[in-house]
């Protein structure tokens, strides 16, 4: 395959970055998308220039790493699918592919496609976990969870981290992913304790890491490559009026 | 460099204590010598890695008290490749009553591991077992559950009792998860000091004990020296030295390799586990294995058409002209046989030209049976999203189509060597996790490496690094030190020379050419003309490294290039080594398959007398032979016998 991609290249977090458009004539069907860029860099290195930095480690679509707009699509045109696990046989010969970082304002660009996401580490450092630390828990067995809890806390817990939500968001929000990890502990016992404490906390980091508000335009869940449901922000929002109207069960 | 090596003194963990084997472990915990609380908060650890090992080992030493600072080369701590564990973690919990017990466990790992692990650390292991799911279902992991609202279990590979808990095909992420949230609870809490997107690129060694490590921000291009107390790498296994692995991209063994450097053994170099059921490689672009999970051959069957050369799709195939050659061979284990025998099963057939696919590398996995009695729905249930990936990698859709598999590097047994209490042979540094050689001997088990990381982050090291901050007492390093001055000039020397070369060949070319090389002579059969051929290829390989690679861009900057190039260069020095172990073991154990030592069904064939040992591997210096120290193996409990699966 013969693909033009067009690229956002950006030498570091301050300097201005600028489309660039490459040729690569040596394309295959069976390549990931991250492979074709890999088939790209080995050129630009060999002539001199400077490879495309983009972040990737795992390249099966669970580490969250990969994080590239690819015409206009958070992680590319394909549903439920990371820019890893994109292949080339859902691109026609001779297309014109523009690829771009995320972009938030949580979100700094750090050179080209690479961009800095510590802001959710921040947003799960206010609560985004259950205070158990290591010693004697009780037996796994002692509470019994019924399984549509326990379905729907994996559902949401399967939150890659990725922040597709984010940059499919026209409003910049990560309300999904912030959701996601509420839906999870709220759904399951060991989660009850902390429940309202945590919501509260969870979202005054959020709102305070320049993340914005939830307009529920459902594009977050669309381009959620593990399909994450949009309802846990009803869930999101059920919790924290609960938490701060006092009607919170540990308020 | 490494066509000779010599022999030294024999080594021995001193660390081990005696007595029956099920005391031992109650009893080291009650000959540790204990940190006072007030002075664990003057205490510096540094952990290196952030996967299960490393994040719940700098989760649980911060609430301990010590004050810790963590490293990982991804962005997050969340990423680490712990992550993509597919399958399930065992425990000897017996909830399913089919007759399992901690003996059973232990019994079961030794005998995996083809009689080439310590029983001491295997046992304690398996007793850990119990905790671990007990913590990490109070953590809010979401593991899969029946309807009556308890733990739901399934079975794998080399083992007749179901034993492995499971979050559907992602386990390994949530329990990932439960540790990375642990450790974030204690950021918050300013007990730990977390640095992403770091490499350590070289340990810092006062005074014959290790005091910390040089750095470099991988943003920033700052080369840091962090000083502590203590060290420990958490820093993974090494099977990206043969380019194409299972592995993230970024996974390496430079942490472990800098510190082998320093003088820590390194054990076992030549065991690496290949799995049976990778999807095949698809073209010379590749960049990477995906791994499908061994579950699946709870429920699907693998088969090869029986004639060579057989062409047909797999549905036109009938059911009298299919070879399942696993249930044939292995009757009593059938598909669930441990992945060194069915790996090794799958490159037979494909050597007899009965493979399957464009390359003819490739065995059908089937899943029309189950698919047939329990409907499509159930299936869905169990394995929907390893499916989906599936398909979205091949474009094939299981349901209709017969998987393709083929066996691929997967995690390695071999590391860094470690006593007892997880101390490699450089005082003050621990080893945890994939980077230590410890409990899988020379193969280890399904769903036993995520047990393992997290016993001894959770539960082991916790309590044995302790008695090493008790009983040592250690002065502040002085940061103008001769030693820190000279290991940070190391990185830079090394740095500034990579990028000096400016030759005419990638990094990614290179270590392309090192992984065919270790593929074809180091990987799932080795024979003694083809090693000795690897050991003059890589040597010749890594002499044309040094002077013709190509490194673009600054220090100064995030550089990936110049990232993986220091990686490549260590994987050129490993690649010998593990060479050299695989050619010195002249016999066959688990993974690890000499040609010239089958029985005369073809299975491996042990040479107790000879290699009931450890094989701790020194480094002696650039250019100079390595010094092989053995660790005698012995077995009380489980006695070593012919492995049968049959």
């Amino acid at each position: 395959m013969r693909l033009t991609l067009k690229i956002w290249r950006q030498s570091d977090a301050d300097a201005t970055g600028t489309m660039v458009g490459y040729q690569v004539d040596d394309a295959d069907e069976d390549m990931s998308f991250l492979e074709l860029l890999d088939v790209l860099n080995e050129k630009l290195i060999l002539s001199g220039d400077e490879p495309v930095a983009f972040d990737h480690d795992c390249r099966e679509g669970i580490c969250g790493s990969c994080s590239m707009v690819i015409n206009g699509h958070p992680h590319g045109p394909q549903k439920a699918t990371t820019a890893c696990q994109l292949h080339l046989r859902h691109f026609r010969d001779g297309e014109t592919i523009t690829i771009e970082p995320w972009r938030a304002a949580a979100f700094p660009v750090i050179k080209d496609l690479v961009v800095d996401r510590s802001a959710f580490d921040r947003i799960i450092q206010a609560g985004g976990y259950v205070s158990v630390p290591t010693g004697a828990a009780p037996d796994a067995h002692a509470t019994p969870v019924p399984k549509v809890h326990a379905d729907r806390a994996f559902t949401a817990a399967a939150c890659i981290g990725c922040g597709a939500c984010v940059a499919a968001c026209p409003n910049g929000s990560g309300s999904l992913f912030l959701g996601a990890k509420i839906t999870h502990l709220g759904e399951l016992p060991q989660g009850q304790p902390e429940r309202d404490g945590r919501v509260v906390r969870m979202v005054e980091q959020h709102d305070a890491e320049g993340f914005g508000g939830c307009t529920n335009t459902g594009t977050c869940t669309v381009s959620c490559p593990k399909e994450i449901p949009l309802d846990v922000i009803s869930q999101l929002n059920h919790d924290y009026i609960a938490a701060t109207s006092g009607r919170g069960r540990s308020a | 460099m490494y066509s000779d090596f010599t022999i030294g003194d024999p080594v021995v963990d001193t660390a081990a204590p005696e007595g029956p084997i099920e005391d031992r472990w109650e009893k080291r915990r009650f000959g540790v010598k204990l940190v006072n609380p007030a002075n664990k908060r003057k205490m510096k650890i540094i952990v290196v890695g952030t996967g299960l090992a490393g994040g719940s080992a700098a989760a649980t030493l911060a609430e301990a008290g010590y004050q810790v600072a963590s490293f990982c080369y991804q962005d997050s701590p969340r990423r680490a490749h712990s992550i993509a564990a597919q399958g399930g973690i065992n425990a000897a919990k017996n909830y399913r009553n089919d007759g399992d017990s901690v003996q059973r466990l232990f019994y079961d790992t030794v005998k995996g591991g083809d009689f080439r692990a310590r029983e001491s650390n295997v046992h304690r292991l398996a007793e850990v077992s119990v905790q671990i799911i007990d913590q990490c279902v109070a953590q809010g992991v979401p593991f899969a559950r029946e309807y009556g609202g308890l733990l739901d279990n399934r079975s794998f590979g080399g083992v007749q009792v179901s034993r492995t808990f499971y979050a559907k095909g992602q386990t390994g992420q949530q329990l990932l998860l439960g540790a990375y949230q642990a450790l974030e609870r204690q950021i918050d809490a300013g007990r730990v000091e977390m640095h992403s997107r770091h490499e350590m690129l070289e340990l810092v060694v006062v005074d014959g004990r290790a005091r910390g490590i040089v750095a470099r921000d991988l943003v920033t291009g700052e080369i840091e020296t962090h000083l502590a107390d203590a060290v420990v790498l958490a820093s993974g296994g090494y099977g990206n030295v043969f380019y194409l692995s299972t592995n993230a991209k970024g996974c390496n063994v430079t942490a472990s390799w800098r510190a082998h450097r320093k003088g820590a053994l390194f054990a076992n170099p030549c065991f690496t586990q290949i799995h049976p059921t990778c999807i095949p490689v698809s073209g010379d672009h590749q960049s990477k294995l995906t791994l499908m999970s061994e579950s699946l051959r709870n429920d699907g069957r693998i088969w090869v058409p029986k004639e060579m050369g057989d062409l047909r799709p797999p549905q036109e195939i009938p059911e009298d002209e299919r070879d399942y050659f696993l249930e044939r061979q292995y009757p009593a284990f059938g598909n669930l046989v441990p992945r060194d025998i069915a790996s090794r099963a799958a490159k037979n057939v494909c050597d007899a030209k009965r493979g399957v696919g464009p390359s003819g590398l490739g065995v059908y996995l089937d899943f029309a049976d189950i698919i047939e009695r329990t409907g499509r729905d159930a299936v869905a249930a169990k394995y929907g999203n390893l499916f989906e990936m599936y398909e979205r990698i091949t474009g094939e859709d299981p349901y209709t189509t017969p998987m393709r598999i083929f066996p691929a590097v997967h995690y390695t047994m071999g590391g860094l060597w470690v006593d007892y209490d997880l101390q490699s042979t450089i005082p003050g540094m621990f080893v945890v996790g994939e980077a230590n050689f410890s409990d899988h001997g020379a193969n280890r088990l399904g769903a036993s490496a995520l047990m393992q990381g997290l016993a001894d982050g959770y539960f082991v090291l916790p309590v044995t690094i302790g008695d090493y901050l008790a009983s040592n007492h250690l002065e502040p390093v002085d940061p103008d030190a001769p030693e820190v001055g000279e290991a940070r000039k190391t990185v830079d020397d090394r740095i500034r020379k990579l990028l000096s070369i400016d030759g005419t060949r990638t990094v990614d070319s290179f270590h392309r050419e090192l992984g065919h090389i270790m593929w074809d002579y180091c990987g799932m059969e080795r024979t003694e003309d083809g090693l000795r051929k690897a050991l003059d290829l890589i040597a010749e390989l890594r002499r044309e490294f040094w002077r013709t690679v190509k490194v673009p861009g600054s220090a100064a900057t995030l550089n990936q290039s110049l990232e993986k190039a220091g990686r490549v260069a260590d994987f050129l020095e490993l690649g010998e080594l593990m060479c050299l172990d695989a050619l010195h073991r002249n016999e066959s154990c688990g993974c690890h398959f000499r040609a010239e030592s089958q029985t005369e069904d073809h299975e491996a064939k042990r040479d107790d007398e000879n290699f009931g040992y450890v094989a701790a591997w020194e480094y002696a210096g650039a250019g100079e032979p390595p010094v092989l120290h053995k660790e005698d193996l012995n077995f009380s409990y489980v006695h070593p016998s012919q492995r049968s699966y049959k």
